[in-house]
C-alpha cells in the first residue's frame, strides 16, 4: 500500500498539479513538498507528492551498479 | 530519465547476483520489511535469481494486513449508523472483522466507499453535508501525512462533516518488536522505501547502534533491491552495520521534514494494536485532543461486541516471518485471495497473497 509511483508534472496551479504518471494524467496535491516545478519528477502517492525524484542521485546509482558490474559507460550520456 | 525501466535491465541484474554470489560465503536471512518489496521480489523472480544460501523473508509491511480485527469492527459498526458514509482505501474493504468485512457490510445496506487518496474522502463530505463522512485511515509513514494534510485543508475549507478513524501505524516501533523475536535470527533488514522517504535514516539507527544489525533503505526495482541485498552482505562481512541508503533518488538521510511537519500538527504518537502480533507501544498515530471534533472515536458513540481473532490463522506469524504462508493448514484452501480468511491474504501485498500469486513455497 506504500506504493509511490514517479510521475512528472506538467502543470501547477495553486496547491495542485497535473503530473503524467506512466501515461495517465492524475491531479496531484503539492502540500508536503516544497519548490515543485513543471518539469519535475514526483513520487506520488495517495494523490499527494511525497518527494521530489533527485535526478542527479538517480544517475549516480545507477553509475554505482555500472562500476560493480564492471561497465565503464558513462550513465549521464545515455539520457 | 523515467526512473523505473533504467533499473529492470536483466544482465545488469546477472552480474549483481554474481558479484552477491561471490561474497555470500555463509547463510544471511534479510527481512524485508515492506510489502512492496515483497510484490517485487516475487515479480522479478529474484528469490530464485539469489543463492540459496540468502533468505529474504516478508514482515510486517502491509497496512492492511496488520489492521486489527477490533479496528475493523469499529469501522463496520460506524459503517452501519445512520447517516454516515465510511470511506476508505480498496483492499481494507475486503479485511474480515469478527464478524463481518466491510465488504459484507456494504452488501448489507451499509454506505461504505473505495477511495483512491483521503482527498476524495473530503470531496465526498463537501458534496453531502448533511451526512458525516468518516475516514478509516490507514497506513504507514508513507501514507499518514498525505491524510493529516487533507484534515488541514478540511478545516481551511470549514468542512465539518469530514472525520478520521485513524488506525495509522509506524514502522520502526515494529521493526524493534522483530528484533526482539529471538527465534527469527535476522541479520539485517531491507528497510521501507516509501516510509524513509518520509521519516529518513535516524529513526532506524537504533537497528545497527543497539542490536548491531544491518539496514539499508531500498528502492523497489529489480536492481534497487539487488544492489541493497549486496550492501547488506557487506555491512555484516566488514563488521561495520550500519543504515544506508541505496534508494538516493527518493530518499535522504533527514527525510521530509515538510511532511512530517503537517503530519505533527494533528497527530500524535499513540500505541497500536498490530494484527496478529499484539499491541507495540508508541506505534501508532491518533489525532491530539484539539481536533478531537474530527475524531470518529470520539465524536461517535461506536459500539462492538468482543472482537475474535480469525480461528486457523496464523497471520501473526507470518507478519514476524517466523513462518512461511504455506506452513498454514488454510492457505490455498479455505484461504484464497477471493475467499480471504486472514487479513494477510487480502491485500496483494500481504506475505499469504503474494505466495499464492506468484505460486511460491
Ligand atoms: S493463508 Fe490465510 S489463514 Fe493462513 S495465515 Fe495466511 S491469511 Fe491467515
Amino acid at each position: 500500500m506504500c506504493i509511490g509511483i514517479p510521475g512528472r508534472i506538467i502543470k501547477i496551479d495553486g496547491r495542485m498539479a497535473t503530473v503524467d504518471v506512466g501515461g495517465a494524467m492524475r491531479n496531484i496535491a503539492l502540500d508536503l513538498i516544497e519548490d515543485a516545478s513543471p518539469g519535475d519528477y514526483i513520487i506520488a502517492h495517495a494523490g499527494f507528492a511525497i518527494h521530489k525524484v533527485d535526478e542527479e542521485e538517480a544517475i549516480k546509482t545507477l553509475n554505482m551498479i555500472r562500476e560493480i558490474t564492471g561497465s565503464v559507460e558513462d550513465y549521464d550520456a545515455a539520457f | 530519465m523515467k526512473h523505473v525501466d533504467e533499473y529492470r535491465d536483466s544482465a545488469l541484474a546477472r552480474v549483481l547476483v554474481d558479484g552477491i554470489r561471490q561474497v555470500a560465503d555463509r547463510p544471511f536471512k534479510f527481512m524485508e520489511v515492506c510489502g512492496s518489496h515483497t510484490v517485487a521480489i516475487f515479480k522479478s523472480g529474484i528469490r530464485d535469481l539469489l543463492p540459496r544460501n540468502i533468505s529474504l523473508i516478508s514482515g510486517p509491511g502491509c497496512p492492511v494486513c496488520v489492521t486489527s480485527v477490533e479496528d475493523i469492527d469499529k469501522a463496520a459498526a460506524i459503517a452501519g449508523m445512520d447517516g454516515v458514509v465510511l470511506a476508505t482505501f480498496g483492499d481494507m474493504v475486503r479485511v474480515p472483522g469478527s464478524r463481518v468485512s466491510l465488504q459484507k457490510a456494504k452488501a448489507d445496506g451499509a454506505d461504505v466507499r473505495v477511495v483512491y487518496s483521503p482527498f476524495d474522502a473530503l470531496k465526498l463530505a463537501q458534496s453531502d453535508p448533511s451526512r458525516k463522512v468518516v475516514f478509516l485511515a490507514a497506513g504507514f509513514e508513507t501514507t499518514s501525512p498525505a491524510v493529516a494534510a487533507t484534515l488541514g485543508r478540511a478545516i481551511e475549507a470549514g468542512v465539518k462533516n469530514f472525520l478520521l478513524l485513524s488506525v495509522h501505524k509506524t514502522i520502526p516501533g515494529a521493526m524493534r518488536a522483530l528484533l526482539d523475536t529471538p527465534e527469527l535470527g535476522l541479520d539485517g533488514f531491507i528497510c521501507p522505501g516509501h516510509v524513509s522517504t518520509i521519516i529518513g535514516t535516524a529513526p532506524y539507527r537504533f537497528i545497527a547502534d543497539e542490536y548491531r544489525r544491518a539496514a539499508v533503505v531500498s528502492g523497489f526495482e529489480p536492481l534497487d533491491i539487488l544492489q541493497s541485498t549486496l550492501m547488506l552482505i557487506e555491512q555484516i562481512r566488514e563488521g561495520r552495520p550500519s543504515v544506508e541508503i541505496q534508494y538516493r533518488r527518493a530518499v535522504s538521510e533527514e527525510g521530509n521534514p515538510v511532511a512530517r511537519g503537517v503530519l505533527g500538527r494533528y497527530f500524535e504518537a499513540s500505541d497500536a494494536n498490530w494484527r496478529g502480533i499484539g499491541v507495540i507501544p508508541g506505534s501508532g498515530l491518533k489525532l491530539k485532543t484539539e481536533y478531537a471534533a474530527y475524531d470518529a472515536e470520539r465524536v461517535l458513540d461506536i459500539k462492538i461486541g468482543e472482537s475474535r481473532e480469525t480461528r486457523g490463522c496464523i497471520c501473526g506469524m507470518v507478519l514476524k516471518g517466523i513462518k512461511n504462508p504455506p506452513e498454514c493448514r488454510l492457505f490455498g484452501k479455505a484461504c484464497t485471495p477471493e475467499t480471504p480468511v486472514g487479513a494477510c491474504m487480502v491485500s496483494f501485498e500481504g506475505s499469504c497473497a503474494a505466495y499464492y500469486k506468484y505460486g511460491a513455497r
